[in-house]
C-alpha cells in the first residue's frame, strides 16, 4: 500500500544517512521518537528491544532496520486488538479531560454512523460547562440526529438514564452519552463519571456498553496518566486522538497501548463533521517521523 | 501540584551527589544525565532541554564546581541559575492603557482555555475595580458565544456580540467604540481556537490585531501540551507578537515542562496560572519563583500568591 511505502521511504531515509549500525543511528532514532512524544520511558524500551532483535538476527545494515522498527510498532500498536461486533445496539459513554475534543468527536462520529444507515441519538451528559448543552445541540441539528437533553447544573447521571431509556424504546442502533470534560486527578468528578456508567450499564438491557477516551494529540506524557485514571475509573475500550491535524505527533498512544493495552480506535483530522478516520497503525508510525530527520 | 514529580526527580539527582565529598567528572555526567531525563519526562521539548543540560555541563564539569569546597551545591547553584534565566524575569503585569481602554486578546490552539480565560480574567479585573467589556471573537466553534454570554452573566459584565455571521476583525471593532461609549475601560477579546499552522485564521488574528491594536496579546496554552508546545508557541509568537501566556489546567497532575520550553523560545513571560473551572481559579504567576519550585527549593505557596 502506499502508506506503507511511505513508511519504508521515511525511515530508510533515517538509515540511509547511516553506512553502518551504531551507536549514534539508534541515539537518532530515540531523538526523534521523543520528539514525538512517545516518552523517554517507552522510547528507550522501543530502541533497546530494536539493538537486541538487531544483534539477534545479525543484522549489519541499516535499511534492513526499517522493517524491523516498523514491525515491532505496528505489533505493539496492533496486538490484541480484537473484531468488533457492529450489529449489536451500542451505548457508547464519551469521556476525558477539559477541552480534549469529546463533544466534537460525538458529532463527528454520529455523521459517520448516520451516513452508514443507522439509527443515533445523543444524551447531553455535559451539565456542567457553560454552554456545553448547547453545543452538543448545534452539532445534533448539524447531523440530523435526536438528542435527549436536560437543563444545565441537573445530574449527569440523570440525563444517561433517560437517554438510555429513549434508546431503547426507538431501539436505535448508537446511543453517544457526552459527559463534561474532567481532569483524571479530581476524584469527586471522576466518582460522578463512575455513577454514570454504573447507570448505563443497569439499564443497558440487551444494548452493548462502551467507554471512549478521547485524548488530545498536542498532549504529552500527561496522557498516560489521563489514560490509566480513567481507565481505572470506568475501563476504557478504546482511544480517539484528537487534532491531528496540527503539527503534534500524538507519540504517547503508543507508550499508552504498551503499558495499558488500550486500543486506539479513532483519529480526529480537523473541526467539521467529516474530519474523523479510522485509526491506522502504519499511517501512524509514518506520521511519527515525519520531519524527523531534518538536519540542523 | 504542577511540576511537582518533577522536583523530586531533579532532587533524587542532587541527593545522589551530595552523599559524595569530592566530585569527579562523572559524577556530574550522571546526575545531568538525570536531570535531563526528568526534564524530558516532563515535557519539556528536547531541543530545549539538550541545550540546557550543554550550557550546565560547560559550567559544571569546570574548576569553578569540581575544586569547590562543596561542589554538589556548586552544581545545584548552577542549575537553579541557569532554570532561572531560562523562565526569563520576575512577574510582570497586564500593561494598562494610559488612554484605556486596555484592549485584551486572547489566542490559542482548540480547547486551551481561552473562553474560559476570558471569564476569569474578567472577573479578577473587576474585582481590582475594572469594568471590563467581553467581546465573543468565535463564530467558529458551535455556541462559544452562548458559552461566553454564560460566564458574562456569571461575573455580571457586559458580552459584547454580533452573531456568528459578521467577521472577527468587524466584531473587533465595534466592541472598542461600543466599550469607549459605554465607559468599560477594558476590552477582553475570545477568539476562536485555532491551529497555528492555519494560515487563513491565523492571518484573520494577525487582522484584529492591525485593526485594534491590543495592549495585551495573550497566548493561552494547556499546561499538558507535550513536545509540540515550542511549534505552537513559537508561530503565535512570530504571527502576533505575544505580550504573555496564560497557562491552564494547572490543578490536574501535569510537570509542567511546557513552561519552561515557551519561556525558552520565545521569552514571554507566564503570566497567568489557571487552577480550575471555576471563575475564581487565575492567579497571576510568578515565573522567577518557578527555578527554585522546580529544583524542590522554594516555598510551595509563594509560586502562586493568593489572590
Ligand atoms: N483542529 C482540530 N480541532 C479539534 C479536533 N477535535 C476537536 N477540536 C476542537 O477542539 C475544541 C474543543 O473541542 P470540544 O469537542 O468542545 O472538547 P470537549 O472535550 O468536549 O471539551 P469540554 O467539554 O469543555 O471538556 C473545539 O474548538 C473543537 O472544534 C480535531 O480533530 N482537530
Ligand atoms: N480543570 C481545568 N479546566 C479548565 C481550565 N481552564 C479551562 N478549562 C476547561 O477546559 C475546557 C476548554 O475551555 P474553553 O475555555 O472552552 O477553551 P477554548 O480555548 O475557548 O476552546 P475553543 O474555543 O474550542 O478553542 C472547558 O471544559 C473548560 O472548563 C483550568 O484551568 N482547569
Ligand atoms: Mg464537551
Ligand atoms: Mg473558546
Amino acid at each position: 500500500t502506499k502508506t506503507r511505502e511511505g513508511f519504508v521511504a521515511q525511515v530508510e531515509n533515517l538509515f540511509s544517512k547511516f553506512s553502518t549500525i551504531d551507536d549514534e543511528l539508534y541515539e537518532e532514532l530515540e531523538e526523534i521518537l521523543i520528539q514525538a512524544d512517545v516518552g523517554v520511558h517507552t522510547t528507550m524500551k522501543l530502541v533497546d528491544n530494536l539493538r537486541d532483535k538487531a544483534k539477534e538476527e545479525k543484522i549489519k545494515e541499516p535499511k534492513e532496520l526499517t522493517k524491523l522498527f516498523q514491525d515491532q510498532l505496528t505489533e505493539i500498536l496492533t496486538k490484541g486488538t480484537k473484531e468488533e461486533d457492529d450489529d449489536q445496539p451500542t451505548i457508547l459513554m464519551v469521556v476525558g479531560v477539559n477541552g480534549a475534543g469529546k463533544t466534537t468527536t460525538i458529532g463527528k462520529i454520529a455523521q459517520r454512523t448516520k451516513e452508514a444507515g443507522m439509527e443515533v441519538l445523543l444524551g447531553a451528559g455535559d451539565t456542567f460547562r457553560a454552554a456545553a448543552i448547547d453545543q452538543l445541540k448545534v452539532w445534533s441539528s448539524r447531523v440530523g440526529v435526536d438528542i435527549i437533553a436536560h437543563q444545565e447544573g441537573s445530574d449527569a447521571a440523570a440525563v444517561a438514564y433517560d437517554a438510555v431509556q429513549a434508546a431503547k424504546s426507538r431501539e436505535v442502533d448508537l446511543l453517544i452519552v457526552d459527559t463534561a470534560g474532567r481532569l483524571h486527578t479530581q476524584s469527586n468528578l471522576m466518582e460522578e463519571l463512575k455513577k454514570v456508567k454504573r447507570v448505563i450499564k443497569r439499564e443497558a438491557d440487551n444494548m452493548a456498553v462502551e467507554v471512549l477516551l478521547v485524548l488530545d494529540a498536542t498532549t504529552g506524557q500527561n496522557a498516560i496518566s489521563q489514560a490509566k485514571l480513567f481507565n481505572d475509573a470506568v475501563d476504557v475500550d478504546g482511544i480517539a486522538l484528537t487534532k491531528l491535524d496540527g503539527t503534534a505527533k500524538g507519540g504517547v498512544v503508543v507508550a499508552i497501548k504498551e503499558e495499558l493495552g488500550i486500543p486506539i480506535k479513532l483519529i480526529g483530522v480537523g473541526e467539521s463533521a467529516e474530519d474523523l478516520q479510522d485509526f491506522e497503525p502504519e499511517s501512524f508510525i509514518e506520521a511519527l517521523f515525519e520531519g524527523g530527520f531534518e538536519e540542523e | 501540584m504542577i511540576f511537582e514529580g518533577l522536583a523530586d526527580k531533579l532532587q533524587n539527582a542532587f541527593d545522589k551527589l551530595k552523599g559524595k565529598g569530592k566530585l569527579s567528572e562523572k559524577d556530574v555526567k550522571t546526575a545531568l544525565r538525570e536531570v535531563k531525563l526528568a526534564l524530558l519526562e516532563a515535557d519539556v521539548n528536547f531541543k530545549v532541554v539538550k541545550k540546557f543540560v550543554k550550557k550546565i555541563e560547560e559550567r559544571a564539569v569546570g574548576h569553578e564546581v569540581l575544586d569547590s569546597l562543596t561542589p554538589a551545591q556548586q552544581v545545584i547553584k548552577v542549575v537553579n541559575e541557569e532554570l532561572t534565566d531560562l523562565m526569563g524575569g520576575s512577574q510582570s503585569k497586564i500593561a494598562f492603557a494610559s488612554n484605556p481602554p486596555t484592549v485584551i486578546m486572547m489566542a490559542g490552539l482548540q480547547g486551551a482555555g481561552k473562553t474560559t480565560t476570558v471569564g476569569k480574567l474578567a472577573k479578577l479585573l473587576k474585582k481590582q475595580g475594572k469594568n471590563p467589556l467581553l467581546v465573543a471573537g468565535d463564530i467558529y466553534r458551535p455556541a462559544a458565544i452562548k458559552q461566553l454570554q454564560v460566564l458574562g452573566e456569571r461575573v455580571d459584565q457586559p458580552v459584547f456580540s454580533m452573531g456568528d455571521k459578521q467577521d472577527p476583525v468587524d466584531i473587533a471593532k465595534a466592541a472598542i467604540s461600543n466599550a469607549e461609549s459605554n465607559g468599560h475601560d477594558v476590552v477582553i477579546i475570545d477568539t476562536a481556537g485555532r491551529l497555528h499552522i492555519d494560515e487563513e485564521l491565523m492571518d484573520e488574528l494577525k487582522n484584529v490585531k492591525k485593526a485594534v491594536k491590543p495592549h495585551e496579546i495573550l497566548l493561552v496554552v494547556d499546561s499538558m501540551t507535550g513536545q509540540d508546545a515550542v511549534n505552537v508557541a513559537q508561530s503565535f509568537d512570530e504571527a502576533l507578537g505575544i505580550d504573555g501566556v496564560v497557562l491552564t489546567k494547572l490543578d490536574g497532575d501535569a510537570r509542567g515542562g511546557a513552561a519552561l520550553s515557551i519561556s525558552s523560545v520565545t521569552g514571554k513571560a507566564i503570566k497567568f496560572g489557571g487552577f480550575g473551572e471555576k471563575l475564581d481559579d487565575l492567579k497571576p504567576f510568578h515565573p522567577d519563583r518557578m527555578a527554585s519550585r522546580i529544583l524542590g527549593m522554594g516555598d510551595v505557596l509563594t509560586l502562586i500568591e493568593k489572590a
